[in-house]
């Protein structure tokens, strides 16, 4: 087993122009796991945690951009501004786990149990990958994410980071639903946000805060959001439960969502 | 491959494995068996060590990310044959039972207490959250940790 250590992005790709094979290494806390139960010996090992161009996120032309090497603790210090992914992120393991995992981590990854997945997807995020051949590319996080643990990143190129646009439902008066661990990977339930954008609508809750939804379209939206739900019955719980763990998750998370709803400044 | 690092303030270096975790180095190349090798998954913190100032489990870090790095482990806290006094709160409490998890804890306590002078008990059980204890029950733990924190803002 190779380890390579590079100091920039450009030499981070060249490493990975070399060596296709050489697996990226950030926080450790998927990989290392494999590697200590003896269930995974990659040939090469590139290890990204000086890469210091990784480890920032910004604001940028309307967009969010989050870097791949950003581990969960940086993003609940520094990104109060974007509660979704910040309460995500303080759900991440502990603090040891949140001090060391990387979104890129949860990226490349690509488990359905990815903490920050849902959020990504939520925000309707680009995945942004680079190679030394061809330089940058970006793709929506569904066509990134190809299956449980299965990504589009070709063997040249690393995960740069996570972009999106600010301002999503607000802007467009949308309500957002994404769903992780309930299916091979992770969904949006597109009818339920449709139920509840034109719910919100027909109420005026839009314009004035203190309109209430008709309980019965809370109902229906919870409804929708576990009928979108594909999960699995294992050791771990059946598929009714953790549908029915939908049914009430999603109806808190949109109570949440309406109570800490912060009016765009134009408003 | 050849590891280099500071650890505990000294340079010290290892021909290993390049596979090789930072808990495996600390504790088979320097011989320092102050961090525990637990569940080898991040789970139970009894590897905590400092990466750059940064709390982490050791079994989760390649060796070779810390190269050229500084590692503070349990070893660091004191030097000779004197206790910490988190390590003496422990005593006093009877926070320690069978003690294998205690070096860990003793770091995640260290660590809180440099963050939160002052910490309240939800500060305190959210830092902890990634420390496993399968004797105490914790609640001797938490008092340790109450008691390491007034001796300190006392200035004892």
């Amino acid at each position: 087993m190779e380890v390579l250590l590079p100091h920039s992005l450009d030499e981070a790709l060249e490493i990975k122009a070399e060596h296709p094979e050489a697996v990226p290494l950030s926080g450790g806390t998927d990989l290392m796991v494999e590697m200590n139960f003896g269930r995974v010996r990659p040939p090469a090992i590139v290890d990204l945690s000086r890469v210091a161009e990784l480890t920032t996120w910004r604001e940028e032309n309307g967009h969010a951009f989050l870097g791949s090497g950003v581990t969960y603790t940086t993003i609940v210090r520094e990104m109060q501004a974007y509660e979704p992914l910040v309460q995500a992120s303080r759900s991440v393991g502990s603090p040891q786990i949140r001090n060391r995992g990387t979104v890129g981590g949860n990226l490349g990854t690509a488990s359905p149990a990815g903490d920050a997945l849902p959020v990504l997807a939520a925000y309707d995020a680009e995945i942004v990958l680079r190679s030394r051949a061809r330089g940058e590319r970006s793709l929506p996080w569904n066509l990134f994410l190809t299956g449980p643990k299965k990504t589009a990143t070709a063997p040249d190129e690393l995960i740069i980071g996570a972009r999106w646009r600010l301002v999503i439902d607000e802007e467009h008066r949308r309500v957002n639903v994404a769903l992780g661990s309930v299916g091979p990977t992770i969904l949006r339930a597109t009818q339920a946000e449709e139920r509840v954008s034109a719910a919100l609508a027909s109420s005026g809750t839009w314009d004035d805060r203190s309109a209430p939804l008709n309980p019965q379209w809370i109902d229906e939206f919870a409804e929708l959001v576990a009928t979108a739900a594909q999960p699995l019955d294992d050791v771990r719980g059946t598929a009714a439960y953790r549908r029915h763990g939908c049914r009430v998750l999603s109806r808190r998370a949109l109570g949440w969502a309406l109570s800490e709803r912060r009016l765009p400044t134009w408003l | 491959m050849v590891v280099r690092m500071r650890v505990n303030g000294a340079w010290r270096e290892a021909d290993v494995w390049p596979g090789t975790s930072l808990l495996a180095f600390l504790r088979e190349a320097l011989g320092l068996y102050g961090s525990k090798n637990a569940c080898e998954q991040g789970e139970c913190g009894s590897c905590s060590v400092w990466l750059d100032g940064t709390l982490a489990c050791s079994c989760l870090v390649l060796a070779a990310q810390a190269h050229e790095r500084e590692v503070r482990t349990v070893e660091g806290l004191t030097s000779g044959d004197r206790l910490h006094p988190i390590q003496e709160a422990f005593l006093e409490a009877g926070a320690v039972q069978c003690g294998f998890c205690t070096p860990g804890f003793v770091v995640a306590v260290a660590d809180l207490l440099d963050k939160d002078a002052n910490p309240s008990p939800a500060t305190v059980r959210e830092a902890l959250s990634g420390n496993l204890c399968r004797c105490t029950g914790y609640q001797k733990i938490l008092d340790a940790v109450q008691l390491a924190a007034e001796r300190r803002r006392a200035g004892s």
